[in-house]
């Protein structure tokens, strides 16, 4: 009887070591990025933005005591392979926590995964409206949705005197998310609609939909997409002889890669952007955003991709908040410390609440910014 | 009507640049029966040389062109000498396979080498277009179908009026009988798939200043290409030609006036309708060679 009485903790101290060995070192945090396929750009931005976050982090001494370690996968912009990514995150890493995945579409893609599996995503870029209406619980959106965009440019929308507007947007999630967000909030300023326009993601030639909309009586067109395909439109846009006003809407639009690769056929573009790094000392978080800017310059990128790697940097730091928060490094405790987190990020405090239509009881989050 | 001026304006000079991809690929798909799954990576490779030559090494645009489609010609020669002479005699499916294992080692090699982002070449010509009434269309797209339809004139000329065109013909047509004549039949393997590569390649030199150059651009330009050669007969030069056009036309017109989100599904409705109603393509000869 007695033998068997101390095997048993013998047993646990055995487990516990054998436990301590392979977490003691870092806490793991996922990230799960485009850095191949049409969105490489903006993803590897992204990534670099959180490099930074985590050696900051790290150099302060950590979380709880440990290191933070990024676990980078490549989502390829496509829908599959970021909830392949996720489900490689979550079972073969076993990251507590996750940052992902740019774009809306894959985004949706890897929700199913959170939920399957139970481990929060904090996600930094995508803006499509039921991405946190879906009644997803795993879901913390630091980023604002096309309606909260729209809303935005909906108090200088007078101004530019606009009355009839065309879309050429992205053929997914986000594209279409915001042609519907933003016509509807444009026809309550009396702005007719005209022509919806789509290009797939991966298209490099968009002079058939140009030519359509350069021969319609709109005077402005809305386009959403990211950068790359942004310069190949005004390109093309000049190429045709189209002249009308040009506004593009996402905050991935990076202006000045924008001017550095389109030139003088991006002269009279207008971009509604969500982070001003040219002003930094009118950001709402002047001294981070110095700081990052500083980092970011010293590490030798290119300037332009700061509106975009902002949000990996603040990504990061929500992730890393809330686990110091939850006091483990475990999802269900993480995903509880995410609702209680108020942290200063460089486009604004960043505090979660629910969102959603009422009738559906899970938990959503938004963030509330400036 | 000017809308309609603008979309037959971009469909000459999209065409231009697929029917080089077509005759790149009938040759070595229709011609030496060899399932060229390298052809969109060899797009890819011909878009990185001009990035390389003209940025990198600072040559000017325009003899960076050459140049590009050379290194294309002798990606092309390696390949065939070290993957597809072993596999001479051997099944279509083992070489298919062997093809795909090259697609996505290249691509990957690409990836590996230039990184996922995506790269801009400068090129030389004014920024603003060409005007003439109602449609407008960029120097650069002149310059490219120019160079286009130069290189298929060369092309042509290649295959129908030299002896290495002869050459060709004949092995392909009956290959011991050409060998017997005393055609050496290994080295016009080697050359009729270096010289498609080398089409492809310039496709991809061409196109790369007008786009961006990622590593997987090959992808689609690939899957358009076998487009064409189905719709143009397997093997015939003139028909990918007319078979890049009407894919051009179809794209252009289906996003002009039917739905911008399809457009790409476009080509491949027509390659349906083909594959349906005139299996052989829509200028397949009566007798084919191969």
């Amino acid at each position: 009887m007695t033998r068997s009485f101390k095997a048993v903790p013998a047993i646990a101290l055995a487990l516990a070591l054998f436990d301590g060995a392979a977490h003691a070192q870092t806490i793991k945090i996922g990230v799960n990025e485009p850095l191949t396929g049409a969105f490489a750009a903006s993803g590897t931005y992204v990534v670099n933005g959180a490099k930074i976050a985590a050696d900051e982090i790290n150099a302060k001494g950590g979380v709880l005591g440990k290191k933070i370690e990024l676990v980078i996968e490549d989502n390829k912009s496509n829908p599959t392979e970021a909830a392949a990514v996720a489900e490689k995150l979550i079972t073969r890493d076993k990251v507590p926590v996750m940052m992902g995945a740019w774009g809306s579409s894959l985004t949706l893609a890897v929700m199913p995964k959170l939920t399957e599996y139970e481990v929060p995503m904090v996600v930094e870029t995508s803006s499509a409206g039921k991405i946190t209406t879906s009644g997803n619980p795993y879901i913390f959106r630091i980023s604002p949705p096309s309606a909260v965009e729209g809303a935005a440019f909906s108090k200088i929308i007078d101004k530019l005197a606009i009355k009839k507007a065309d879309f050429l947007v992205i053929n997914n999630d986000w594209g279409r998310g915001t042609a519907e967000d933003f016509g509807k909030m444009m026809k309550e300023h009396g702005i007719s609609i005209g022509l919806v326009e789509t290009m797939d993601q991966s298209a490099q030639d968009m002079s058939a939909q140009l030519s359509k909309l350069k021969a319609t009586d709109s005077e402005t067109i809305i386009v959403t997409t990211a950068v790359d395909q942004l310069t190949l439109i005004f390109k093309q846009a000049a190429a045709i002889g189209l002249k009308k006003r040009i506004i593009t809407t996402g905050g991935s639009q990076n202006p000045d890669q924008i001017i550095a690769q389109a030139g003088a056929a991006a002269n009279g573009t207008m971009h509604l952007t969500t982070f001003l790094p040219w002003y930094p000392d009118k950001t709402p978080n002047p001294e981070a955003t110095n700081y990052f800017i500083g980092e970011w310059k010293k590490r030798g990128f290119e300037f332009a991709g700061v509106t975009e790697s902002f949000r990996g940097y603040d990504g990061i730091r929500t992730a890393a908040a809330a686990i110091e928060k939850a006091g483990k490094a475990e999802p269900a405790a993480i995903k509880a410390a995410l609702w209680e987190i108020n942290i200063k990020g460089l486009n604004g405090d960043i505090v979660f609440k629910k969102s959603g239509p009422p009738a559906r009881k899970a938990a959503r989050a938004s963030r509330t910014s400036t | 009507m000017a809308q309609l001026l603008q979309h037959l304006v971009n469909t000459l000079v999209l065409g231009g640049t697929y029917a080089l991809l077509g005759i790149g690929l009938t040759l070595i798909f229709g011609i030496m029966n060899v399932v060229n799954f390298t052809h969109g990576v060899l797009y890819t490779f011909g878009a990185y040389m001009m990035f390389i030559v003209v940025h990198q090494l600072g040559v000017n645009f325009f003899l960076a062109l050459p140049l590009a489609i050379v290194a294309g010609w002798l990606l092309g020669a390696a390949i065939e000498i070290l993957l597809l002479r072993p596999l001479r005699g051997s099944d279509i499916d083992t070489t298919m396979l062997v093809m795909i294992g090259a697609w996505i080692a290249m691509q990957s090699g690409a990836l590996w080498i230039w990184g996922g982002v995506a790269k801009s070449v400068n090129n030389p010509f004014p920024d603003a277009p060409l005007v003439l009434g109602p449609v407008s269309v960029s120097w650069l797209r002149l310059f490219v179908l120019a160079a286009a339809a130069l290189l298929i004139v060369i092309a042509y000329l290649l295959i129908n009026r030299t002896k290495l065109g002869r050459a060709m013909r004949a092995t392909f047509q009956d290959h011991d009988t050409a060998a017997l004549m005393g055609v050496n039949v290994s080295w016009v393997y080697t050359s009729t798939f270096a010289i498609g590569s080398s089409l492809a390649a310039a496709a991809g030199a061409l196109l790369g200043p007008v786009y961006v150059i990622f590593p997987q651009m090959g992808d689609l330009a690939a899957v358009k290409a076998f487009a064409i050669v189905i719709l143009g007969g397997l093997g015939n030069i003139t028909g990918a030609v007319i078979g890049g056009f009407i894919l051009a036309l179809a794209e252009e017109l289906g996003a002009g006036y039917v739905s911008s989100g399809y457009r790409d599904a476009m080509g491949f409705l027509i390659i349906i309708a083909v594959l349906i109603f005139k299996p052989t393509g829509l200028f397949a000869r009566a007798e084919r060679v191969g």
